[in-house]
């Protein structure tokens, strides 16, 4: 049965969780309008939450780039932040006023400051960061798990200690400082960040950004889901299973974990650059080490390498604290009269709590992938799913 | 005439103070079946890890259907036609018994990321190729049954088989396996060498590691002889087992001694 | 050549620090193949400890003399850690002893995140003073100036290492970590209870980070939720590049990073015309992990790891 055609017929979106597909479908459009009507049903609660769900979206393009890389392919990467650093200053280098400032020749040759569109920077910004992580993976893919880990932790601390220190004797990066007065988003005629009337209605501008992050955020996913379903994907899983039989089958292991590296790296620009461009400024505070734990703490929690898990649980972990900081805290003021824990602390309290509460309790996350079965293979093949017998026992 | 496939020669190893391998060398002839037996420690698996570029030697010539080949890359000596099975079994156990075989398929096929995420009718093709091909073999293998089960929930004879399925779907010119009959009952042995007959009428060679000498001189065209790293014996099963120098190795001095006077 | 003398100084205080903490990274690393992420805030709990403790002392007793504060404070701070690393050990490592890997690595990690943060929740946000202990007048030596503290933290740390080199060697104890570091599983065939070895080297670990801590603070004259990160990473560093497991290897490590970090943050600017100056001073660190694990993962004097195949 070669013939994709007839494929698709047997094997239609969905099957492989056994359900029919206009179930699925059903379940994708409710999805999908809540995610439209989200932003209508907060706002009135204050703009906070759909800021917080705007990062929300950032947080989960991060996730599902370091579930590339940490995972599909098995890497554990601690510097993965320096990714989105790259690709966060890309966009502010190329769209702000700070080298014509600062560099009188590209003054010169652009008069009228540089302005690149993102549409052309977050490309520029992803294959840099793509480059980066090349660079990085290629010497330290041979080492061992754990020390392949505290490689990358160093690596992302070098980036930092340069973005903080690359301002003389010439000034690239401003350093601690930051750059500012980055260009927002132009989609055609509208400006994100004053956006005026769209299509009859006058969204405001974080209204805007939340659906243009969420759409990033979705395609995402959707990158994500085809490449695990796919000969890379099992070449992959492959390699983090048994990476000496990987070879021995023919899988050129070097490469292809040097691909996971590069396009985790890419995930990680990509957001990077939309970053940038929403916040308006970038410093290098927003990218240390804290910030890949809890791009790392979020993949775990959800369910390494199952998708929709690294979705869940960057949402729950970007959602959370903010949460928090709207019950706790009050809470705190109105039973003790002051704040003893305040909202920082327990957003790195709960990471904490989360990353070594999963590891001990939970291994395979909240959300890990189902479990294979005959009841999947044959529901593959068109016969009835959930009436057959699950065969094959399984431990926890 | 048979044409030769796999030639290796002067094939040393050494690890610290133990020459493992000392000027090993071996032919095989298309469409044979190849034995290489010894007893334990003589070096079988180093050489298979050897050959299949697991493990670099210190020095060796290396041809397959000719061309010579340098086993520095397993990865390359795959794509290049030898496939393995590994002593104690290397299946990828959180993957169902077919996407074990479809892995096996990798080295032959092509789409990229790129296929993988624009859905490309190409990849897509390669992929529904992919799937049938896998579970082709493994239905001709006997474990279709077990096509959706988690390869580390089979039966152990079944892994095996699976192992082998893997292996033949990265349609190998020399398909190499490490004691697969290891484990096995008198049923599930007569079962495999059902198996290899029938997969070197479909015109794979065959190289095998076994301590089953019953089974190697039912099955095998030509043996090798390996002890202390050193070829000590080559022919057929029954020279080989003939040969007093064998015997030494595997019975000891004495019986070696009475075959000795008995030829003389 | 003034600013030599004084570099090499600067060196050998920093990695006397810096052995004294790798020794805690590399034990634990040869007995169980974990790198003990939350080691630097073992570390870190130590030393705030310790300033709670002086600052307690000195409120009661304000004639105690500035030396026996500073030898009261470790001998608070020691207690704490050792505490600290055994309930650690056995809440969030020892569960995970069989599992892959990486599930051990993460697991220290967030555990190194909740001490930073019950830190931050006794100790505040801020940066704190310690106070000046031991007399402040330099010394000089040649052009080069070295005060009492930095004497105390070489003298200190070598007496420690040396006491160590002698338990590893040539007592029951250190046999029976020896033995457990190559192979647990026979190690406790012949008597060893793995257990009670690997919590006696995360004590012994825990015990020196404790006073490394101290001396830490007492050095630079401040203490801070944080401060343990960056020299724990460090002294990772000086462990690997010594050889992971190897405990000569640790000290040698240690003492060679602390040299390397100070000669060139004292010559960068020179070396670079004045591109980079000593604020680089970190990167020095991660660029010899960097090439160490990346050009020879076993260190100089190689590694000992258990072997767990």
């Amino acid at each position: 049965m070669s013939d994709p055609a007839a494929s698709e017929r047997a094997n239609p979106p969905g099957s492989a969780s056994g359900r029919p597909p206009s179930q699925v479908y059903a379940a994708t459009a409710a999805v999908g309008l809540a995610l439209i009507a989200l932003p209508w049903l907060l706002g009135p609660f204050g703009s906070a939450w759909v800021r917080g769900l705007c990062f929300a979206a950032l947080y989960v393009m991060l996730a599902l780039g370091l579930n590339i890389v940490v995972g599909f392919a098995g890497l554990l990467d601690l510097g993965y932040i320096a990714f989105y650093a790259v690709g966060a200053y890309t966009y502010a280098l190329l769209a702000s006023p700070h080298l014509t400032e600062h560099f009188p020749a590209l003054a010169h040759a652009f008069p009228a400051g540089l302005h690149v569109s993102i549409w052309l920077a977050l490309p520029i910004g992803a294959s840099l960061a793509a480059a980066f992580g090349i660079l990085l993976g290629a010497p330290v893919l041979k080492l061992r798990g754990d020390y392949l880990a505290i490689v990358t932790l160093g690596f992302g601390e070098i980036i930092r200690i340069f973005l903080n220190n690359l301002n003389a004797p010439l000034n690239f990066t401003n350093g601690p400082s930051g750059i500012t007065l980055i260009d927002p988003v132009r989609i055609g005629s509208v400006d994100l960040a004053h956006p005026g009337s769209v299509l009859g209605f006058r969204p405001s501008s974080l209204v805007l950004y939340y659906y243009l992050l969420v759409s990033m955020a979705l395609l995402a996913m959707l990158v994500c889901i085809r490449l695990q379903d796919s000969r890379l994907g099992r070449a992959w899983m492959a390699i983090r299973e048994d990476e000496v039989a990987a070879k021995a089958m023919g899988i050129n292991v070097r490469n292809v974990k040097l691909l996971a590296f590069s396009l985790g790296a890419t995930f990680g620009g990509v957001a990077g650059g939309l970053f940038a461009a929403f916040q308006g400024f970038v410093s290098p505070e927003s990218f240390s080490l804290m910030e890949s734990i809890v791009v790392l703490s979020m993949v775990v929690l959800g369910g390494l390498g199952h998708v929709p898990g690294v979705v869940l649980g960057a949402v729950m972990l970007a959602m959370l604290p903010e949460a928090l900081r709207h019950t706790v805290v009050p809470l705190q003021e109105a039973i003790f009269g002051r704040v003893l824990i305040d909202a920082e602390v327990l957003r790195m309290l709960l990471y904490g709590l989360a990353t070594v509460g999963i590891m001990l309790y939970r291994p395979r996350g909240l959300w890990p992938a189902p479990e294979h079965g005959v009841r999947r293979a044959l529901a593959r093949n068109g016969a009835p799913g959930p009436a057959v017998a699950q065969s094959g026992s399984r431990d926890g | 005439m048979a044409e030769c496939l796999l030639r290796a020669g002067s094939v040393n190893k050494r690890f610290g103070g133990l020459q493992a391998l000392s000027d090993v060398q071996i032919q095989i002839e298309r469409n044979q079946i190849y034995g290489l037996i010894g007893p334990n420690g003589a070096g079988k698996t180093t050489f298979f890890n050897v050959l299949t570029g697991l493990l670099k030697p210190d020095s060796g010539r290396f041809e397959l259907c000719g061309l010579p080949y340098w086993p520095s890359d397993a990865h390359r000596v795959a794509k290049a036609g030898i496939a393995r099975t590994f002593q104690n079994i290397r299946l990828f156990p959180d993957m169902t018994a077919l996407e074990n075989v479809m892995v096996g398929r990798h080295v032959r096929t092509h789409a990229n990321a790129l296929d993988a995420v624009l859905r490309t009718r190409r990849a897509r093709t390669e992929e529904s190729a992919i799937r049938s091909a896998a579970r082709q073999l493994i239905d001709e293998i006997g474990i279709g049954r077990y096509a959706g089960h988690l390869a580390r929930t089979l039966p152990y004879g079944d892994q095996r088989r699976l192992e082998i399925a893997r292996a033949l779907a990265t349609e190998p010119k020399l398909l190499a396996l490490d004691e697969p009959a290891a484990g096995m009952n008198a049923t599930e042995k007569a079962g495999l060498r059902e198996l290899l007959v029938t997969i070197r009428a479909k015109g794979v060679t065959i190289l095998l590691i076994e301590h089953d000498v019953k089974l190697v001189m039912g099955l095998c065209d030509c043996v090798t002889v390996l002890d202390y790293g050193k070829v000590i014996s080559v022919g057929t099963p029954i020279q080989v087992q003939r040969d007093p120098d064998v015997i030494e190795a595997y019975l000891g001095r004495p019986h070696a001694a009475l075959v000795r006077q008995e030829m003389r | 050549m003034d600013t030599l003398v004084q570099q090499v100084i600067n060196g050998l205080v920093l990695g006397s620090l810096y052995a004294l903490i790798a020794l805690g990274y590399t034990m634990v690393y040869g007995v169980l193949n974990l790198i003990n992420f939350a080691h630097g805030d073992v570390l870190m709990v130590g030393a705030l400890a310790a300033l709670s403790a002086i600052g307690l002392l000195h409120g009661l007793w304000p004639g105690l003399p500035g030396w026996a504060l500073l030898i009261l404070g470790m001998a608070a701070a020691i207690p704490v850690c050792v505490s600290l690393s055994l309930v650690i050990e056995r809440i969030a490592y020892r569960p995970l002893r069989n599992a892959p890997r990486l599930a051990p690595l993460i697991t220290a990690i967030g555990v190194s995140l909740l001490i930073e943060t019950l830190a931050m929740l006794v100790w505040g946000r801020n940066y704190l003073t310690f106070p000046q202990l031991l007399p402040e007048a330099p010394i000089h030596i040649g052009n080069a100036t070295i005060s009492v503290t930095k004497i105390v933290v070489i003298v200190l740390a070598a007496v420690i290492m040396g006491s160590l080199l002698w338990l590893v060697q040539s007592t029951r104890l250190g046999r029976a970590m020896r033995a457990t570091a190559e192979n647990p599983r026979v190690a406790s065939l012949m008597g060893v209870n793995p257990d009670s070895v690997i919590a006696m080297t995360f004590a012994i670990g825990a015990g020196l980070a404790a006073v490394a801590g101290v001396m830490i603070e007492a050095t630079y004259q401040v203490a801070h939720f944080y401060m343990g990160f960056i020299p724990g990473l460090k002294a990772f560093t000086a462990a690997v590049l010594g050889g992971i497991g190897n405990i000569a290897g640790a000290m040698v490590g240690g003492i060679l990073l602390g040299l390397i970090e100070a000669l060139g943050a004292g010559y960068i600017g020179q070396l670079t015309n004045g591109i980079f100056g000593s604020n680089y001073q970190d990167v020095f660190a991660f660029i010899v992990l960097c090439t160490v694990l990346i050009l020879r993962p076993s260190g100089l004097l190689g590694e000992r790891v258990a072997d767990r195949a």
